[in-house]
């Protein structure tokens, strides 16, 4: 019983994802933005958090899936990084669930796109499967898609 | 106190003094005769010895011991300063600050061996000297003499202004030490011996020597309560301008009055905190001549530093941004600029190189200048040099100016696979350098003359937290232009704004006061055309926002970037703000037309844009112009097949029976693919190619083209290879069919998505295809990002 960790869940469309919820800051709801012109489409906008200035970065985007309908509003799950908190945008809030490592498998190699390099493994819970997602990745590599507008390659 | 306290004081002003010592030092040793500067050095060892005698840190004691017997020979003419004598004390002065810090972090002096450093300093000493013997006598504090200290004794100022005879202060003095506990000047008073003026005066005299160095006026805080003040009065910025915004909305006059005077409070409050941290610059500087004498000594040169406005004032936290990248500077500026003595005499130079190191101010910022009288850049061999490190295409490299060469030691990874020797020496880690300033929004530029010097020079903001800037609006969302950046505001209205904006080659100028200013579209800069979706938020529809605006007036901001001017046309002017500076995070940092973001009135992000990185990515006229040059093409191509003139087209078909053209100017290659190859990212398909990842677009697909064949059954994929700035497509058609050189004129009726209009070639109708179309089309222009 000593691996287990919680995690604090979301949806993307149908799919289910979890975060480490020591990575996680705090979950809030749908916050008014304003766009980054020039930067890769995953980045949303920035979000005035308590006066601080969080990136927003559309989870649905940066894995490739299609845009949520526009009625829909996103939720946040703020994450922390080593580089100050990241927002990722979310369909919906799951609850913070336990999962054990034991039932941990690495991603299935079928896994196509993005996906592949951001999922870190699948629990599999009693009644559906979790994607745990590379936080860091997930941030980080936002940034070497903002480098198309540098002059020098 | 106890002794804790006791101790840390004595760091803090041991630390100070140590670098004072450093700059008296140098100083002595240009001019050795310079009593004042002895006297100095002399009290700073004198006061260390002291207190570490009276903290039992005997090691230190022992040390300064020495240091101290040498100084009074100096001071004694007994001996005379020699090199080794100042390398000697410089030495001495950093066993003393190892100590000092070891117990600071320890607490004790450390294990160390002061026995050679001791025995060095010991031979150095006149061998006559009684108290050279390397045992520390605490008792026997040798008393500076009187001549290098102002007089501070009560009784002998009254003497030497012959208002007391000197056995009436003799009297009093024994009249003290029989145990009279009143000051020396109360008992000449009470016996009326000097008149009470007399004395307050020599009191005042008294004063003020104490007073100009232990400065009653003055505490010590600690600099992250500073900090902490810093951010509150942030926050109280912003706050002031969220109730001023609520206040210009509210009816209340009593609320506008009150507002306007928090206004005024927090204003002046913010120039007061902000005053707090300034630093002068000479803080850093000091250490230099230091630096400068141990890299000279050490690569055999001799090097002369010079300074001005060592008085110009920095905010804190930029004073210690920059100091690691001026350091590097100067001493790139001995080790590898100046010249070796007798190369420099070669070259008919004073064999003695001169650093120069100058700090002003200018338009609310700080200039900074390192400059030495060296052999300067090479910019050929920089040039080669890039080149053959593939830092920049060699066609770019032709191109560019003895200055743009020269900046190029700022490129990472241009320094560090050779020792830069070879490239004239400069170079190590100057991408650090770069890489500092420009994070607290500073700018660097190199000018170097080849035999005559370097000059390498800083422009920094003041302070980094709060700074006034001109809002602006454009495509419905609000940026923010620092003020430093702002020269001036013109607007054209009506007749005006058709007449005054006219083209230059298709790059539009204005102008102004019978000068040329390049215009820049912040709204085409920024592609934040009202094409895009998210720009509707809830203003109204911005199309038709700007398009009134357009006719009704344009809006131009004169920038300042570097030293070229510009036009940035913006949709709407709002006002000037003070904002709060906050960094964007690492994903947004590497776009550098954005200097940061802060948070308005109504609690809304607004980025702050970098004048500089705009006028970058407008590249001020040559992106425009390339535009321009590629629309006329289009225009000629157009116009030269109405003239029936010949154009090189690739055939190809795509479904089952269309007939397609590309021009073959815009064809890279072509290429055959098997299936298996294909791979799939971000739900399309790609192939790996040339190293990179290229997206693959069926045109038949994106066509939506009746005649589809069933893909799955083909073993190989035909690609046209499309390439535009680097990034390739792969154009999946059916089959090549041929590349023909005919007249045609082009029909522009079956226009569409994808397809410019069609024309008849080979005596066939044949489909026009229009590429950048095509990709948007397919939606995949962010793919030829990702790359």
């Amino acid at each position: 019983m000593a691996n287990i960790q919680q995690f604090c869940t979301f949806f993307l469309k149908s799919e289910f994802f979890g975060v480490p919820v020591q990575q996680v800051q705090e979950v809030i709801r749908y916050q008014e933005m304003t766009r980054v012109p020039l930067v890769p489409r995953v980045i949303r906008g920035l979000i005035n958090l308590r006066w601080q200035i969080v990136t927003a970065v559309d989870l649905r985007r940066r894995l490739g899936m299609e845009d949520r309908p526009d009625a829909e509003l996103p939720m946040n799950v703020v994450v922390r990084t080593d580089d100050g908190a990241v927002s990722f945008l979310v369909d919906e809030i799951g609850d913070v669930l336990e999962a054990d490592e034991d039932t941990l498998e690495p991603p299935p190699r079928t896994l196509h796109g993005q996906a592949r390099e951001l999922v870190r493994g699948v629990y599999k819970l009693q009644e559906r499967l979790m994607l745990v997602l590379d936080t860091e990745r997930a941030v980080s590599s936002g940034e070497e898609a903002a480098r198309p507008g540098s002059p020098i390659h | 106190m106890n002794e804790e306290d006791i101790v840390k004081e004595f760091l803090v002003e041991s630390y100070e003094n140590l670098d004072r010592l450093d700059q008296d030092l140098i100083a002595l040793e240009k001019d050795p005769t310079n009593r004042d500067t002895l006297a100095s050095i002399f009290r700073t060892i004198h006061t260390i010895k002291g207190t570490s005698g009276f903290l039992a840190f005997n090691q230190l004691e022992a040390v300064t011991h020495v240091g101290e017997n040498l100084l009074s020979g100096l001071r004694d003419g007994l001996l005379h300063l020699t090199p080794e004598i100042t390398t000697g004390l410089l030495a001495l002065v950093d066993a003393v600050r190892q100590m000092l810090s070891n117990i600071e972090s320890k607490g004790n002096e450390g294990k160390r061996d002061d026995r050679e450093l001791i025995a060095t300093l010991t031979r150095l000493l006149p061998c006559n000297d009684p108290s050279s013997a390397p045992v520390p006598v605490p008792k026997e504090d040798p008393k500076p003499e009187p001549a290098l200290q102002p007089s501070l004794n009560m009784g002998e100022i009254l003497i030497s202004r012959g208002a007391v005879k000197a056995s009436q202060v003799d009297e009093a003095v024994e009249q003290q030490h029989a145990g009279d506990p009143r000051h020396i000047g109360e008992i000449l008073v009470d016996k009326g011996a000097v008149k009470p003026q007399d004395v307050l005066d020599a009191l005042n005299t008294q004063q003020q020597a104490h007073g100009q160095s232990a400065g009653d006026s003055t505490i010590r805080v600690d600099v992250s309560l500073l900090d902490q003040l810093m951010n509150l009065v942030g926050e109280l910025v912003l706050t002031r301008n969220q109730i001023l915004q609520a206040a210009n909305t509210s009816e209340e006059s009593g609320l506008l009055a009150t507002s306007q005077r928090l206004n005024l409070i927090t204003t002046e409050l913010q120039e007061g905190v902000m005053k707090t941290r300034m630093q002068p610059i000479g803080n850093i500087w000091g250490k230099f001549p230091r630096t400068v004498r141990d890299v000279a000594l050490g690569c055999g040169k001799q090097v002369q530093i010079e300074m001005e406005g060592k008085e110009t004032e920095l905010d804190k936290t930029i004073i210690e941004a920059i100091k690691d990248p001026l350091t590097h500077l100067v001493r790139n500026s001995v080790d590898h600029g100046i010249e070796s003595p007798a190369a420099r005499q070669a070259a008919g130079k004073d064999p003695v190189g001169r650093l120069f190191l100058r700090a002003f101010h200018e338009g609310g910022q700080v200039n900074i200048e390192v400059t030495d009288d060296g052999a300067g850049l090479d910019y050929e061999k920089i040039r080669a040099k890039a080149v053959q490190k593939a830092l920049i295409p060699s066609e770019q490299a032709a191109r560019m100016s003895e200055r743009e060469v020269n900046n190029l030691i700022f490129l990472p990874g241009f320094s560090t696979a050779e020792k830069v020797t070879n490239v004239s020496g400069r170079g190590v880690g100057m991408d650090v350098v770069k890489t500092n300033i420009e994070k607290i929004g500073g700018v660097v530029d190199v000018q170097s003359t080849k035999g005559q010097g370097t000059t390498v020079r800083m422009k920094i903001p003041l302070t980094l937290a709060i700074i006034p800037a001109l809002i602006v609006t454009s495509a419905g969302d609000r940026y923010a232009i620092p003020q430093v950046s702002l020269l001036e505001l013109v607007r054209l209205e009506g007749e005006q704004a058709r007449k005054g904006i006219e083209l230059v080659h298709g790059a539009p100028v204005h102008r102004l006061r019978g000068k040329l200013l390049p215009l820049v579209y912040l709204n085409r800069e920024l592609k934040v055309q009202t094409d895009t979706p998210q720009s509707a938020e809830k203003e109204s529809p911005s199309s038709g926002k700007t398009q009134v605006q357009e006719i009704s007036g344009v809006n131009i901001v004169v920038l300042q970037a570097d030293d070229r001017q510009f036009g940035l046309v913006v949709d709407e002017i709002n006002d000037t703000e003070e904002i709060v500076v906050k960094p964007l995070s690492k994903q947004l940092k590497s776009i550098n037309t954005f200097a940061g973001a802060t948070i308005m009135g109504d609690g809304r992000v607004a980025l702050i844009l970098d004048a500089l990185g705009l006028a970058q990515r407008a590249k001020v006229v040559s992106e425009l112009r390339d535009r321009a040059v590629s629309e006329k093409e289009e225009k000629q191509s157009a116009s030269a097949a109405e003239a029936g003139q010949r154009n090189a087209v690739l055939l190809f078909q795509y479904g089952e029976n269309g007939r397609m053209a590309v021009d073959l100017a815009l064809v890279a290659r072509l290429e055959e693919f098997s299936r298996d190859s294909v791979e799939v990212a971000a739900d399309r398909e790609v192939v790996q190619y040339r190293g990179q990842i290229m997206p693959l677009l069926r045109v038949s697909k994106v066509l939506e083209s009746h005649h589809t064949q069933d893909a799955s059954r083909e073993e190989s994929l035909q690609v046209v290879v499309y390439a535009d700035r680097g990034h390739s497509v792969g154009l999946v058609v059916d089959r090549i069919l041929d590349i023909v050189e005919e007249a045609f004129v082009m029909q522009r009726e079956t226009r569409r998505a994808g397809v410019k209009g069609s024309a008849i070639i080979q005596k066939r109708v044949t489909d026009i295809l229009d590429v950048p179309g095509l990709i948007a089309a397919a939606n995949a222009s962010q793919l030829l990002a990702v790359q």
